[in-house]
């Protein structure tokens, strides 16, 4: 099947507005008769319900979670991009629309970031109105803050808790429609098949998380907006419970999935502290906004500071290594997260890592605690010169600003961020690519729709600090209740779907055998076990650097490991009951194999982009030596994979990327 | 370090539950309490054991959906955080720790730690939110100015994870801090103020109906929120509800 992104024509301006105006709508007393499924409660399935609810459509929502108000959107913490331009600082729609393209290495498609960058603004509007209490200023207006790979404050936030409040926003909005009956909702209910009839998508297969028991569920269109599959590295700062079931089981009967090789690795996160660590924590972008990061420029410094005979305030300033200011005066700190991990790496693979198992640089605030503190004595009146006095002023402003972030760092790692520099290292965060869908959001099996960042339309190669919430909502609230009622504008007369056909049959047997499988398989090893080898296959060899023959060892030690699963896994305990070993049996089981469609695909892209790093595409001379090196003559396309059994079998199918409106030129922060 | 366990083990709703001991070596004090209940249950599987069952999901501290009741405390002896911040730093070689679920009438026991608390959701249903469709086609957000102080105020309230661990501290099971919180996001923002009548009568009745008890002000949910909700939602959700009742 050729891929068709039915992008609408016309100047990138207008492709929307003329979209709106052209598309067919379903009327009000027909949208009463027509059912839509909505997996997955975050941002982006969270205000899809709520939005298809008010129009008037049945909406049915499920999660894993014990509340919709858990889904892990909740966990975000910086803030969400707006093209407002509240500051005056020249911000723009088509400022951000390249900022989004040029951060994400030119591999995202032009209309569909031009569509977010667009509809950003109304964001803000609709979650004020909803009454999410963003950060103001002292004369009641919004704050903004800066975030990476930018050159304006374009970012609105709510402390450290933005995702939190933006999702109790979204929340809330679902409720009223689960209060009027509009939606119902399926909590602790995982989807574990999508039902195609006669070519569309027409129902999922669920199993309840409480009692085990089998449900299908039909509806005259399905949308996921199930997340990331970034916990196929095992240690992640994804919850526990995030995983690409419900994307995979799309995928498996016929979506597409696209460009899986390009991962986000988060610069500033919380390293690693044993072999206990079940998960990692994120600390927000937003603190590079007034953190420093660097190593000392010594290595005695560096192993005095790993045996603890020098703290890292003793150093003085000229023996310290501000490698991202040295090596990006324009952007510094702020440079965009693929390119401030790599350095971190770089530094680390040299020998300069700070903590006992040398995968750590700082991140410190102390100059920004004296500017802080010094303007907030010449505002009080008070002595600019009292150091204690100084100190004390700023830590109260940091507080203010991050004071969320410090505790829990603080509670962590058993160390007080005001007073020394916090430690951080390069985790895996979100995922790009997803499931490919058209400019309707719509995947390549009718009916089925992908949202946020279980797709992969908007970010690219690389995403920007605080997008994520942006595109989650976009979609979600803006952009597929729209597309959406375009298709079902043909299904106005198809009445009630039934769930008594072959088609649920068959996919409820494939739900029931192979659980029956696992349950029964009385191997010799716990699920973690399986997964945990797996996640180290993937940040050894599929990580922040990639190369032929790491990937090609990859793929095979993926497919010996997913083989040893299916022989030897121990799931504890039956289908009908609370059973979390079966619930994450199933996901790891799906993990094994998107692993493999991921390494395959990283081996198949020959070049460096955004987050994806091969070590055989970098620049070797002139002022970008040593950076990533795009290969747009032969890379300027998006990866759609089509299943065919084993992921070794899949099909690549190539979206051609065409830059219209943007000149395609190497990325430079320098 | 070494440990002794002592935690609630319950089948299903129906079942009776026990505590049940179990031994746990070589804790690291880096831990935290939930990947030290992993180890556990780790070594439950290898055993051939039923696993423990928990409610967990983010692990840092923001989702709400970790609840465990440790040596009689909702997330147990530290302050300001959730179990799943809770580290093993805060015990020391040789203790004895006890662990149940939290425990309420409006909270049932779904299996071992695991509780039902969608009685937090219907509450929610019933007013914790603004009529306002989502069509994005609303004023300018700053055409609605809101003082910075009442701003950070609803913000503070706002920050509730809905764990219920107020509810797991009170005496009388009392859902007032967690009910108090909403209304006080929403009574303290100009938004939020046209339907502040209605919804706080509303949630209140749902609060009543769930089985929730009354607040008798001793304050022990405030001292356990992980996210130090203060009590002054509580009197500001009280002073909310008497005018809307006089209203009434």
């Amino acid at each position: 099947m050729a891929l068709d992104s039915k992008i609408p024509k016309g100047p990138i301006a207008d492709k929307w507005t003329n979209y709106k105006n052209h598309i067919d709508l379903v009327n009000p007393a027909n949208k009463r008769n027509i059912d839509i499924i909505v997996v997955g409660t975050g941002l982006a399935g969270g205000s899809a319900a709520a939005t298809l609810a008010e129009l008037g459509y049945n909406v049915k929502a499920f999660c894993f979670q014990d509340s919709p108000r858990r889904a892990h959107s909740i966990a975000a913490q910086g803030g969400i991009n707006a093209a407002k331009n509240y500051q005056g600082d020249g911000d723009s729609t088509y400022r951000l629309f390249y900022d989004t393209v040029k951060g994400g290495d030119y591999r995202s498609r032009e209309a569909n970031v031009y569509r977010l960058a667009e509809v950003s603004a109304n964001i803000i509007d609709q979650c004020v109105a909803q009454g999410v209490p963003f950060a103001r200023e002292y004369g009641g207006y919004l704050d903004n803050r800066s975030f990476g790979g930018v050159l304006v404050s374009r970012t609105f936030y709510a402390a450290g808790q933005t995702g939190q409040q933006l999702l109790l926003g979204a929340y809330s909005a679902m409720n009223r429609q689960i209060g009027r009956g509009k939606i119902k909702m399926y909590n602790r209910h995982e989807m574990l098949d999508v039902v195609v009839v006669g070519g569309k998508a027409r129902g999922i297969i669920t199993r309840n998380l409480i009692t085990g028991e089998i449900e299908r569920h039909a509806a005259h269109a399905v949308v996921l907006g199930t997340g990331g599959y970034g916990n196929v590295f095992f240690l992640s700062t994804n919850a526990m419970g995030s995983n690409v079931t419900a994307a995979w089981k799309a995928h498996k009967r016929g979506a597409y999935f696209a460009n899986p090789c390009y991962t986000q690795i988060h610069p500033t996160c919380i390293p690693v502290s044993g072999d206990h660590q079940s998960k990692l924590t994120l600390m927000s972008e937003s603190l590079r906004n007034d953190g420093r990061i660097w190593v000392p420029k010594n290595i005695k410094d560096v192993e005095a500071i790993r045996n603890k005979t020098l703290k890292p305030k003793d150093i003085p300033e000229e023996d310290r290594d501000y490698y991202l200011e040295r090596r990006y005066p324009a952007f510094g700190n702020l440079v965009p997260r693929d390119v401030a991990s790599r350095a971190a790496k770089e530094r680390c693979d040299a020998g300069y890592g700070v903590n006992a198992t040398g995968e750590a640089v700082f991140l410190d605030f102390a100059s920004a605690i004296q500017r802080y503190g010094k303007e907030q004595a010449h505002v009080k009146g008070l002595n600019e010169n009292d150091a204690a006095l100084v100190k004390k002023l700023g830590q109260e402003v940091i507080k203010n600003k991050y004071g969320n972030l410090f505790q829990m760092y603080e509670k962590i790692v058993d160390q007080d961020p005001y007073n020394t520099p916090m430690m951080i290292y390069p985790a895996v965060h979100y995922t790009m690519g997803g499931i490919w869908v058209d400019y309707n959001l719509m995947t390549t099996v009718p009916g089925l729709y992908c949202i946020g960042e279980a797709n992969f339309s908007d970010h690219g190669a690389n995403r920007l600090g605080a997008s994520a919430l942006m595109q989650g909502l976009a979609d979600g609230y803006f952009v597929l209740p729209y597309t959406i009622g375009d298709y079902l504008s043909k299904d106005i007369r198809t009445g009630k779907i039934p769930t008594n056909t072959p088609e649920f049959d068959e996919a409820e047997k494939n739900v029931r055998d192979r659980i029956n499988h696992l349950i029964n398989n009385n191997g010799t090893h716990s699920v973690d076990h399986f997964h945990k080898k797996l996640g180290k296959i993937m940040w050894d060899k599929v990580g922040m650097s990639r190369n032929a023959q790491g990937l090609n060892e990859a793929i095979s030690e993926i497919k010996t490991l997913r083989e040893e699963f299916w022989k030897d896994v121990k799931v504890p305990g039956t289908n009908e009951e609370l059973n979390e070993e079966l619930a994450k049996a199933g996901r790891v089981a799906d993990f094994l194999e998107l692993g493999e469609l991921f390494a395959k695909d990283a081996l198949m892209r020959e070049e460096s982009c955004g987050g994806h790093f091969r070590e055989e595409s970098v620049e070797l001379d002139g002022e970008q030596k040593g950076e990533a090196k795009r290969d747009d003559e032969n890379f300027a396309f998006v990866a759609a994979w089509e299943y065919k059994g084993e992921p070794s079998d899949a099909v690549l199918h190539k979206e051609d990327l065409e830059f219209v409106d943007i000149e395609l030129k190497q990325r430079s922060y320098k | 370090m070494n440990l002794t366990l002592k935690i609630w083990r319950q089948k299903n709703a129906n079942d009776k539950g026990k505590l049940v001991d179990y031994k746990i070596n070589d804790v690291s004090p880096d831990m935290s309490f939930l990947e030290m209940l992993d180890v556990l249950n780790e070594d439950l599987i290898n055993k051939g054991d039923d696993p423990v069952a928990f409610d967990h999901d983010c692990r840092e501290g923001i989702c709400g959906m970790c609840s465990l009741y440790i040596n009689g405390e909702a997330h147990g002896p530290d302050r300001g955080v959730t179990t799943c911040q809770l580290h093993m730093r805060m015990f020391k070689d040789g203790d004895t720790i006890f662990i149940e679920p939290f425990r309420a009438t409006a909270f049932p026991v779904i299996k071992d730690l695991v509780v039902d608390r969608s009685a937090f959701d219907r509450i929610q249903h019933a007013g914790g939110f603004i009529s306002i469709n989502t069509s994005g086609n609303t004023v300018d957000a700053n055409t609605i100015p809101v003082n910075k102080h009442d701003a950070d105020e609803a913000f503070e309230a706002a920050t509730c994870i809905g764990c219920g661990a107020c509810v797991a501290s009170c005496k009388n099971s009392s859902a007032m801090l967690f009910v108090g919180a909403k209304v006080s996001q929403f009574a303290l923002l100009p938004q939020g103020r046209i339907e502040a009548t209605d919804r706080v009568l509303n949630m209140v009745k749902q609060m009543d109906e769930e089985g929730f008890g009354n607040c008798t002000n001793t304050g022990a949910c405030e001292v356990e929120c992980p996210k130090g909700i203060s009590l002054e939602n509580i009197a500001r959700m009280n002073r909310e509800y008497l005018a809307a009742s006089l209203k009434g």
